[in-house]
């Protein structure tokens, strides 16, 4: 079983990635169960969302506490909630951040953690680019895809045309597509330095 | 079709399937984006004919089903929480008056204090109201035992509420197949009430009945209830030869086979409890599961056999029954009267409160070894409770209750990261 918990503000899409996330396994014929944390959603509260992956039928409804991976959605979290709780040894990390770790002071998180798991995105700069709206989610989820190497784009860009239409959903694969190409390339520069 | 689909969209889809014709609700968390999935359904006239009806509480929505469904008419709602509590006198009503109604409920907590979280106590507040609740594990079953309420429901003209996890189940996205049209209609035939109000052949329906009949009245209500006994096991017999697949019943064991230790329990938290048991059967415990999918009416039998060659059980509920302890429970213990076997009791959930694999596996390996007391609150904070029986000795005037504790617990995990 493969565990990613996601942490964002309410009004950031935190629910409906771990929902594309799910859409996106389910494409490539994986088990997935996505869920939230069922608090009383209000835009900038910090909200919290689950999903799990396995070939086999989840049954497990525990919330997660020692995820495989962490995607955060908004940086200004991490001085409020300890968003790296119970992260496993190798799990990954992937950031909303148009600055590296080294730039907003998680050089040492890098150090211990090394950097072949862990990547930054600006996805709200991308989601304002390509949809208008500041919403880092879909990005993050393609940069995922890219940094985990768990899950194609054309699956992401499934769950994205299984939840959005027209204009919406042409912008979110430009913004999903220019986000796996950047992290891609991230861990293409660090493998070769 | 197989789908990756929200809990509460499966579940609407299934209802659609079973053609209602007139669905009426009030929204309230967890069960709104069922009913506003049937709005929109209706509204697009992918789901026709079907009339929905915007009503303006519970109360109403409830007593348009009696309405509706005594008009003839295939009738669902949906409720939760405060708004089933809302609804209580219409919910009697519409056993009393054999009507075969379906409603989801999408469990959640009783205030006060105020909580949207998920636990047992809304439906297990109406065990005794007439209708029959069935619990889903999974959304697949929610969807499946959906389609079996209806055929159920009416072939035996009394209600049923299907109870889905609130939050766990209506709000988590997984696999689901959802059936055809072609499966549903040839399952389940187009509703033929027993009664029906009709302008050109009038009667009454709701006389008022005394002394003299009011017993006969309500035994009928039971015999009803003890022929669902033998009717839900033979539908999921006919569901598994439509759609292929088990679904619903009276109860389901699990690795019971040589168990000395059974856990029992409903609901969505029968799939953490199956992974703790099979992580205890690996280092070698005789450990199995007994899930009870009919709550209502309560399978005496069937429970009975499943745990007479267990030397001990613990029934794992969301519920409490203040005053007394387990709610399921009381009935499991009746289920084993004369058996001598030991009986453990474990309040778990309350209000949301996460049920933990951790948590489950100390529990469990205590009750093997039989160190549990009569009732056990799993994850109780005895620091916080034993703080505020101390204020309550201390003064007189000790305050609420509820904003006392969330001080305390406000002071303590600032106190952990301060």
């Amino acid at each position: 079983m493969f565990q990613i918990r996601v942490h964002g503000r309410g009004g950031q899409g935190v629910v409906t990635a771990t929902e594309m996330l799910s859409v996106a396994a389910f494409e490539e014929g994986r088990h997935a169960q996505a869920f939230p944390s069922f608090g009383s959603e209000r835009t900038g509260a910090p909200v919290v969302a689950f999903c799990r992956l396995d070939d086999k039928e989840i049954r497990l409804r525990e919330p997660i506490m020692e995820p495989d991976a962490l995607i955060i959605q908004d940086p200004t979290l991490l001085h409020q909630v300890d968003v790296f709780a119970g992260l496993k040894a190798d799990g990954y990390v992937l950031l909303n951040s148009a600055h590296s770790f080294e730039q907003i002071g998680l050089g040492e998180l890098v150090k211990q953690r090394g950097h072949s798991k862990m990547s930054t995105l600006p996805a709200t700069e991308l989601g304002l680019k390509h949809v208008g709206r500041p919403i880092p989610n879909v990005p993050l989820i393609a940069g995922f895809a890219a940094l985990s190497g768990m899950f194609k784009l054309e699956s992401v860009i499934k769950a994205i045309n299984e939840k959005f239409s027209g204009k919406v959903a042409e912008g979110n694969i430009a913004a999903a597509t220019e986000a796996y190409e950047l992290v891609k390339q991230q861990m293409e520069d660090r493998a070769h330095a | 079709m197989l789908k990756q689909i929200e809990g509460s969209k499966a579940v609407a889809e299934a209802i659609a399937l079973c053609r209602p014709e007139v669905i009426c609700a009030y929204p309230i968390s967890p069960q709104t984006h069922i009913v506003e999935a049937l709005g929109e359904m209706v509204k697009s006239e992918e789901l026709s004919p079907c009339e929905f009806i915007n009503v303006e509480s519970e109360f109403a929505a409830m007593s348009v089903a009696i309405g509706s469904s005594a008009a003839g008419a295939r009738s669902y709602t949906a409720t939760a929480s405060q708004g089933l509590l809302f609804m209580v006198e219409a919910v009697y009503n519409a056993a009393g008056l054999g009507l075969p109604i379906v409603m989801t409920v999408a469990n959640r907590a009783i205030g006060a204090p105020i909580n949207i979280w998920n636990d047992h106590s809304d439906s297990l507040s109406q065990r005794d109201s007439g209708w029959m609740q069935l619990f889903a594990e999974t959304n697949q079953e929610a969807v499946d035992l959906h389609i079996q309420a209806f055929k159920l429901a009416e072939e035996l003209s009394m209600p049923i509420m299907v109870c889905m996890d609130g939050f766990i189940l209506t709000h988590a996205f997984e696999r689901v197949d959802i059936p055809t049209q072609e499966q549903v209609d040839g399952y389940l035939p187009p509703f033929d009430p027993r009664q029906s109000l009709d302008p050109k052949e009038p009667i009454s329906i709701g006389a008022m009945v005394g002394p003299e009949a009011f017993m006969e009245v309500k035994y009928l209500a039971h015999a009803k209830q003890m022929q669902a006994l033998e009717l839900i096991p033979q539908l999921a017999a006919e569901f598994k030869q439509q759609f292929g697949r088990e679904s619903g019943g009276l109860v389901r064991t699990y690795r019971a086979e040589d168990a000395e230790t059974m856990i029992v329990a409903m609901g969505s938290v029968l799939g953490t409890v199956k992974d703790t048991v099979d992580e205890l059967r690996e280092q070698g415990h005789k450990i199995g599961v007994l899930g009870i999918i009919s709550y209502r009416p309560f399978p005496l039998k069937e429970v009975r056999a499943a745990l007479v060659n267990c030397k001990r059980f613990v029934v794992l509920e969301k519920s409490l029954a203040v005053g007394m302890g387990g709610i399921v429970a009381t009935d499991v213990r009746m289920a084993v009267t004369g058996t001598g076997l030991k009986g453990f009791t474990a309040i778990a959930g309350l209000g949301g409160r996460n049920i933990t694999k951790a948590s489950l596996h100390k529990l469990f390996l205590e009750a093997e070894q039989e160190k549990l007391e009569p009732v056990t609150f799993v994850d109780l904070d005895w620091d916080v409770v034993n703080k505020q029986l101390e204020r309550e000795r201390q003064n007189r005037h000790s305050g609420p209750i509820a904003e006392n504790i969330l001080y305390d617990k406000g002071m303590s995990s600032s106190a952990k990261f301060g």
